[in-house]
């Protein structure tokens, strides 16, 4: 990162840190490990979803039912906890802004996280466009495959790159 | 302190103090943890969604059941191996930890909840399974089910705050 980026990165890190409610986040010890419940809990929705979505377009997981009937099932459940995911992320980032903002793996899973929403936007539009794309011919097929493949790789990316953000702090 | 001695055994394995020691080996079998327990989370919630006649109404139950827990067991499995990796690195702190064992209960009680629902709840699965009305007995797993698994999720995460 460029310094004029990382001098920015350093003083909205200190304005978030004396704030009332990080302050509060930070001498209250059972907030972070809560609210890191309830963040992988909505993870646990998200991926699994993306998941079952990623396996129809395959086509080993419920294969006997149109693509845009599991996509309308569960691409709503890709979307709605992403909310859950922001509130409770935008918490952890207030309660520990340094540890978070500044930090590599927390900066890569915002990447993949644009990654995902790119992704899972794609599958959105192309149902739509055409509601049975991945049962359509090989070249459709294929690409219905590669875009599984990357969605998969995204999303177990942003669990792992979560999960590291404590190894880098 | 047969038990004791046996952890004590575990943690000074080659396996166990090679990931204890190694700098990024726990974090990796952390993050394959964390990756599967979110899987047997997210699928095992499908099922129980189902049950307790919230969601995927048009799918008969146990054809559900069928499409679903396999993934729901091979995360688990992988959850398994993963978690006592990390267990036997510690093994005699993890045992005293009142979180971890709070969370073996817990997994125990889903297990109960889930060999209960087989052995009775899905009796007479036939006459109501592809309804979406579901029988009280199916409501009753399912919820208990949703609810072990998000405490698990929570004492697990509670754990890595209370080994120091």
């Amino acid at each position: 990162m460029t310094p004029s980026f990382n001098k920015s990165l350093n003083i909205i890190c200190a304005w978030i840190d004396q704030t009332a409610l990080s302050q509060a986040i930070q001498v209250t010890n059972w907030v972070v490990p809560t609210v890191q419940t309830v963040h992988i809990v909505a993870i646990a929705l998200v991926a699994s979803s993306a998941l079952m979505v990623d396996l129809r377009l395959i086509g080993v997981f419920w294969a006997d039912r149109p693509l845009n009937a599991v996509v309308a099932r569960f691409l709503p459940l890709v979307w709605w906890p992403m909310i859950v995911l922001f509130a409770t992320g935008a918490i952890l980032i207030v309660g520990e802004p340094a540890r978070s903002l500044k930090n590599p793996a927390f900066q890569l899973k915002m990447t993949l996280l644009i990654a995902a929403l790119i992704v899972t936007g794609l599958v959105q539009f192309l149902v739509r466009r055409r509601p049975k794309f991945a049962d359509e011919g090989v070249a459709r097929r294929g690409g219905a495959f590669a875009i599984a493949v990357v969605s998969m790789l995204v999303w177990a990316s942003i669990i792992f790159a979560g999960r590291w953000i404590a190894y880098y702090a | 302190m047969e038990i004791e001695s046996a952890l004590k055994w575990l943690q000074t394995t080659a396996l166990a103090q090679t990931i204890a020691e190694n700098d990024v080996l726990f974090p990796w079998i952390e993050s394959v943890h964390v990756l599967a327990i979110v899987l047997v989370v997210g699928t095992i919630s499908i099922v129980d969604l189902r049950l307790l006649g919230v969601a995927s109404l048009d799918r008969a139950v146990n054809r559900l059941m069928r499409d679903v827990l396999p993934f729901t067991w091979g995360a688990f499995v992988v959850a398994a191996i993963t978690g006592s990796l990390l267990f036997s690195t510690n093994a005699i702190k993890y045992s005293h930890n009142f979180l971890f064992q709070g969370k073996l209960v817990l997994l125990v009680l889903a297990g109960l909840n889930m060999a209960m629902f087989h052995l009775i709840g899905t009796r007479e699965i036939g006459t109501w399974g592809t309804k979406q009305k579901t029988p009280l007995v199916a409501k009753a797993a399912g919820g208990l089910s949703l609810l072990l698994w998000i405490m698990v999720i929570g004492f697990g995460r509670g754990i890595g705050f209370t080994m120091h």
